[in-house]
């Protein structure tokens, strides 16, 4: 099972900090600044309002980059595969929304999602002693069983989970720390950041830790790391309980953000979108949830204002990803790092070019059969009407979707094709390099 | 009595669909490794193609076709999916199928529509068989029970007493030593992965009329299978039935029960309760939980016994 996982390189990645701090420091002073200047780019100027829609998706992208990263621990550091994430994402938003409510609120609000973290890492102290007995399969399966559980139990008591309705809070009942007006979103997304950014260097910090290490040594071979005289079941529970902290931190940010904590907080499917965004990102090496959190949000946000079976495209690209790339985005991009370093991306240009053509005939042939489909069903009877890059096919006549499907069907045979050439240039191309390197 | 008997009944009925459902997965998983998440997505599959095909043509050609439809998709996931997925090992094929569920799902949706379909009982099963203490007992709930036996029935005879069986059982502990005495282990994969969807899909047209058929037919049924897997033992498929049984019947026993904690300790003079947590957890009806009882059972037979009722190993 760990072959799923690519092995990190430790200590050429150590050797290439060690040497260039500023390249070490580099992506996350531009990770911040863009975040800090975002909202402002959104900015409706004449008015001077800001553009509350984005504010608020670009820190749902906050929260889930700390989600999916402490996802990640688990499943690319330690290569536990689990299905209960949520709960203790949504544990810390419960509890952070009753310490909003608890009158008078000891904690100042920026503190708050701190609350949440060692909330959630009460509640993964307590499940992980029972999880990590097992590991692969089985631990995924048990977590799958804690999943359901908590869900099951948010919707049958009223008292802490409030059933279906949930819990509804208010944030300006806490205090501000720095006197800070938290009524608009703007100030709630600036707390989002410095709280994503501590987060994510935490857990950065945590990577290179004798922990991580271990945690890493484990998923590798955990009867050696057995032998060298650790205890397996120990790093994965310590791993698997601050992975909870983190997850609880993010749970806190949700809580503060949206003033309400429904069951959908725990729920099954967003324990699953966290098992998305880190493999679809790439789980191979830090930066990949953070790719795939921002993508899968903004597919989220985005694609499912433009169509309701937006989940379909997501699945796919799942699919899609597990098949061709288990390495997700990061990887993929990381495996052209030694091109680029030799200065030969150019030589990839037109095979990528040849590629994208029957790619877009491709897609744009399943978009069209997707979205016809949804239309001819569900579309049809909201009264609707169907129109796709500016086409407005007849759904009901045969012919746009022969049209549709041979281009599909034609486009995947020539995407064969292109893609076996693309592999036989790339293989050239990496021949080459390792030829070329000195030794 | 007659309370009883119902109870009984119905949860016979209940228990024999989940294991027509958990014998598919546990065989698949036991012997190729692979969680298929999208087991319970084949089971709603099975019965919208039978809402489909009894629209058209008759309940008993669904019967007939909409399993095995759907064991041809069970296939075709396994040759063009999970065999490709395999060289990145076994989670990369668990992700495989975890994928296959969003996609079922919309799908589903896309082609029937968001709400239930009216998938009924077929007339000529619809009426009762016989009255039980004053109540009747549907005729079609006998031919599920009779369904499923014969299912069973089948499956054990396929297991011990063909050759192909003899191959299966080999490869569910020793696939290596298998595949070294020149079988075709891929293509028994295949068949067994195909077989498993088979039984899912069966158990979607049975079990999709007597309950209901919608598009969150396979997200409640799912979980439950999986509690049944862990619960029977891996690679067990007596402790899959055993666990099939009891689970149906602390599910529909379950909902009958009024008692609380809070009233076990009445008779004592000790009132338990409050405006709390605690206290709700201590006073909420035994009837109202019964959807946790699984899960509570799961996690508990994991803690005590990783194994499960009857399991060969360690889950």
């Amino acid at each position: 099972m760990t072959a799923a996982v690519p092995r990190p390189r430790p200590t050429a990645m150590r050797a290439a900090t060690r040497n260039r701090p500023i390249r070490a420091v580099a992506p996350w002073i531009a990770m911040l600044l863009i975040a800090l200047v975002l909202p402002w780019l959104f900015r409706d100027y004449t008015t001077g309002r800001d553009n509350g829609f984005m504010t608020a998706m670009f820190g749902q992208m906050g929260m889930m980059i700390v989600f999916a990263l402490s996802y990640n621990m688990l499943m690319g550091e330690a290569g536990l595969l689990s299905f209960c994430h949520a709960v203790f994402f949504g544990f810390g938003g419960y509890c952070v929304a009753h310490l909003l409510n608890a009158v008078p609120v000891v904690v100042p609000l920026e503190l708050l999602p701190l609350a949440g973290g060692v909330c959630g890492l009460g509640l993964s102290a307590v499940f992980g002693g029972m999880a990590t007995k097992q590991r692969t399969t089985a631990f995924a399966m048990i977590t799958f069983g804690i999943g359901e559980l908590a869900v099951t139990a948010a919707i049958m008591f009223q008292h802490f989970f409030g059933g279906e309705s949930g819990i509804t809070t208010d944030r300006q009942n806490a205090a501000s720390l720095f006197g800070v007006n938290y009524a608009h979103g703007l100030a709630v997304y600036y707390l989002i950041v410095a709280w994503t950014l501590i987060a994510a260097l935490g857990m950065f910090y945590l990577r290179g830790t004798p922990l991580g290490r271990m945690a890493n040594a484990c998923r590798d071979n955990y009867e050696r790391a057995q032998f060298v005289g650790y205890d397996p079941r120990m790093v994965r529970f310590i791993q698997f309980a601050l992975s909870g902290l983190f997850a609880g931190i993010g749970g806190g940010l949700y809580s503060i953000a949206y003033e309400i904590v429904t069951y959908d907080a725990v729920n099954a499917p967003l324990s699953g979108n966290a098992l998305l965004m880190a493999f679809i990102g790439g789980v191979g090496s830090f930066g990949g949830p953070v790719i795939g959190a921002i993508l899968i949000t903004a597919l989220q946000s985005g694609l499912s204002l433009m169509s309701n079976s937006w989940l379909v495209y997501v699945g796919l690209l799942f699919i899609v990803m597990v098949t061709v790339a288990p390495t997700g985005i990061a990887g993929i991009l990381r495996a052209h790092g030694p091109i680029v370093r030799a200065g030969r991306l150019g030589t990839l240009a037109i095979p990528y070019l040849r590629m994208a053509v029957p790619g877009l005939i491709v897609l744009t042939g399943l978009v069209f059969l997707v979205e016809m489909l949804s239309f001819a069903t569900i579309g049809a009877a909201e009264g609707k009407t169907f129109s796709l890059f500016g086409f407005a096919p007849n759904v009901y006549a045969p012919m746009p979707w022969i049209v549709a499907l041979a281009g599909f069907a034609a486009g995947i045979v020539w995407l064969r094709l292109e893609g076996q050439r693309f592999f036989a240039v790339w293989d050239d191309l990496m021949t080459g390099l390792a030829a070329a390197a000195p030794r | 009595m007659q309370l009883l008997t119902d109870t009984l009944l119905s949860g016979l009925v209940y228990g024999m669909l989940l294991f027509m459902l958990a014998s598919g997965l546990t065989l698949i998983f036991s012997m190729m490794g692979v969680l298929n998440f999208a087991h319970a997505s084949i089971y709603m599959l099975g019965a919208y193609f039978a809402f489909t095909i009894s629209h058209y043509i008759g309940f008993w050609a669904a019967l007939v076709l909409a399993p095995l439809a759907c064991g041809l998709i069970g296939a075709a996931i396994e040759v063009w999916g999970l065999r490709r997925c395999h060289a990145n090992g076994h989670i990369a094929e668990l992700l495989f199928t975890f994928g296959l569920v969003f996609i079922f799902q919309r799908a589903v949706m896309m082609v029937w529509g968001t709400l239930a379909v009216p998938y009924q009982v077929p007339a000529s099963l619809n009426f009762p068989l016989f009255q039980l203490y004053g109540q009747n007992f549907p005729a079609y709930r006998a031919f599920m029970l009779l369904v499923t036996a014969l299912m069973l029935l089948s499956i054990w005879l396929l297991l011990k007493k063909t050759r192909i069986g003899l191959i299966i059982q080999a490869a569910l502990t020793h696939p290596d030593m298998v595949s070294a005495l020149g079988h075709d282990v891929p293509r028994v994969f295949t068949i067994v992965f195909a077989g498993g969807c088979l039984l899912a899909g069966l158990a979607g047209v049975i079990g999709g009329n007597y309950f209901s058929t919608d598009s969150g037919m396979a997200d409640a049924m799912g979980p439950i299978v999986f509690v049944v897997v862990v619960f029977g033992g891996l690679g067990s498929l007596a402790g899959c039935f055993v666990a099939s049984i009891f689970m149906g019947m602390v599910q529909t026993a379950a909902v009958m029960v009024n008692g609380s904690i809070a009233s076990l300790f009445a008779p004592f003079g000790i009132a338990l309760g409050g405006d709390s947590l605690l206290g709700e957890i201590l006073t909420i009806p035994l009837a109202r939980v019964s959807p946790l009882l699984p899960y509570v059972l799961m996690v508990l037979i994991l803690f005590f016994r990783p194994r499960g009722l009857m399991g060969a190993r360690d889950a």
